[in-house]
């Protein structure tokens, strides 16, 4: 099933490519300005082994993991915090119904007033894309939880913290988990593009302003690649970990 | 050890408002076994969640040895009526059943051996590393039983707690919960809409009426010995409570209330 699934998806991805080489090759699209895939593919090949973009690769990285665990951090936090102050949730939610839809990148200027150190300041960017699913997702989780289940813990004399942190964290943890893996594409998004606005010492947008003032197509489009394919990678990985870390959840609905 | 003064509690208010307490009184001694019994909807979950002290009722007292209940009461243990959301689907069965005792300050060892202790005598000793979510409905239940059991409360309520078990596990568990208050001195509350079950498990029975539901009557269990399947079952006496508590139960309203008959037929 999830074989046949993959053999598909490469026929797609395969098929595809070779349309767009075919293009190029007939001179429907000038190679001149679109380069042909065959080029793009050998240079993203080149590029797993191009120190100079592997630099880059881990300058990107750490504003993301960086970005991501400080996002996730302050989330839940917040999030456990807000879902157990129900008054205090109502006074919030305005504020955060109004800073939710300002795109981040749209606070680099500001930020960069603000925060001194280029890699600092993408990190905040970041913190603040990457922070919105994995709020609203703990928010969402926590008010999903089964009350018998938290009646269940009080009638054993347990207190208040103790149902918070034995039922309603557990309860929720698979929504947080969701809002995770959301925020960790959105943040390789967002540090990507803060890169590629601001640039900065290093990063896979960084590489792809400087391929472009060099006028290589080809190598934008390899680094690009490369940005999808970690993506996919993240997400995957996230993917599994969620499976198996909360297969309880799943096995019940 | 219990008492209950006149007890009533309405949901909601205005138009909407229902009654389904209305003034229940209940005197429980130390060590007993009492069998609460009254129609489907009557109110019988709500009385038992005011005893735990997770319904704040809206009238009357409940006091467990003389202290008035506000809050929930140290030393008690509930089967809910709805085990399967009453079980933790993220721990193990054996960790479900070790949880409660954290609160003994019992070690990990002695949390495991208590746990382990429980689960057998309910017939599962070897589903400690399972999941509720992997077990049938009824294994399920008896988990939850094997979780208060192990807790060894001296207050245990039970909200119909054989109500979805086949007929064998539920005479099982029935003579399980006999032994259990033969070896530990707690105090039960068991409710059933049961009637067979109220007479054969109970030291007494109260019986409920429809709601607002109040105590329709209260008989003493007079049959002797330890308790048979089949022999108590067919005792004159056996059979006499039965019926009488059956007319209680059923009031005036016998037409609207047949699944109250009593379902194991010794006519
Ligand atoms: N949380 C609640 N809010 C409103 N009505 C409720 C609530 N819980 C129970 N009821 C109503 O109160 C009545 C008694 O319920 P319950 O105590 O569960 O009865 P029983 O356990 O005897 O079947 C029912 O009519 C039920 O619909
Ligand atoms: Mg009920």
């Amino acid at each position: 099933m999830t074989s046949t699934r993959v053999i598909r998806g490469a026929i797609g991805v395969a098929g595809l490519l070779a349309v767009a080489e075919l293009a190029g090759r007939t001179g429907l699209l000038d190679p001149a300005v679109v380069p042909l895939t065959s080029t793009v593919v050998s240079d993203t090949v080149g590029l797993a082994v191009d120190s100079e973009f592997l630099t880059d690769v881990s300058f990107t990285l750490i504003v993301w993991a960086v970005g991501l665990g400080l996002a996730s951090l302050l989330a839940v936090s917040a999030g456990m915090l807000l879902g157990s102050l129900p008054r205090a949730e109502s006074a919030v939610r305005p504020v955060l119904e109004f800073l939710r839809p300002i795109p981040s990148v749209a606070l680099i200027p500001l930020v960069t007033l603000v925060v001194a150190s280029d890699a600092w300041m993408k990190i905040t960017v970041v913190v603040y894309a990457a922070m919105w699913p994995v709020l609203i997702n703990t928010m969402y989780g926590l008010r999903e939880v089964d009350p018998l289940a938290k009646e269940t813990l009080r009638s054993f004399g347990f207190g208040r913290l103790d149902v918070l942190r034995r039922v309603s964290l557990p309860s929720a943890a698979p929504f947080v988990g969701t809002g995770i893996r959301l925020a960790a594409s959105v943040a390789l998004i967002v540090a990507i593009s803060a890169e590629l606005l601001s640039g900065g010492a290093g990063g896979i947008g960084v590489y792809i302003i400087k391929a472009g003032s060099a006028d290589r197509v080809d190598l934008m489009l390899a680094a690009a690649m490369w940005a999808g394919v970690l993506g996919l990678i993240v997400n995957s990985v996230l993917v599994r970990g969620q499976r198996r870390l909360f297969r309880w959840h799943e096995a019940r609905t | 050890m219990l008492d209950v003064i006149n007890l009533s509690h309405t949901y909601g208010a205005g138009p909407q408002a229902h009654q389904a307490l209305g003034g229940v009184n209940l005197h429980v001694a130390e060590g007993q076994l009492v069998s609460v019994v009254g129609p489907s909807g009557c109110g019988k979950s709500t009385l038992l969640r005011s005893i735990a002290g997770l319904v704040r009722p809206t009238g009357g007292r409940i006091l467990i040895r003389g202290a008035q209940v506000d809050g929930v009461p140290d030393d008690l243990a509930v089967v809910f009526q709805d085990y399967s959301r009453s079980l933790f689907p993220w721990m193990s069965v054996g960790e479900n059943v070790e949880l409660p005792l954290q609160r003994r300050g019992l070690d990990r060892t002695a949390r495991r051996a208590a746990a382990a202790e429980a689960l057998d005598a309910v017939g599962l000793g070897n589903a400690a590393a399972k999941f509720p979510w992997e077990l049938s409905g009824g294994m399920q239940q008896r988990v939850s039983i094997a979780r208060a059991l192990a807790y060894r409360p001296s207050l245990l309520l039970m909200d119909e707690p054989f109500g979805s078990v086949d007929a064998q596990t539920r005479e099982d568990l029935e003579d399980l919960i006999l032994a259990v208050r033969g070896h530990h001195r707690m105090t039960i509350v068991l409710i059933t809409h049961d009637i067979d079950e109220s007479v054969y498990v109970g030291d007494r029975v109260v019986a409920l009426t429809k709601a607002p539901a109040r105590v329709a009557g209260d008989l003493q269990v007079d049959l002797p010995g330890p308790r048979d399947q089949i022999a108590t079952r067919e005792l004159p006496g056996f059979v006499h409570l039965r019926a009488e508590i059956g007319r209680l139960v059923r009031g005036k309203h016998a037409d609207l209330l047949p699944n109250l008959l009593p379902n194991r037929s010794v006519h």
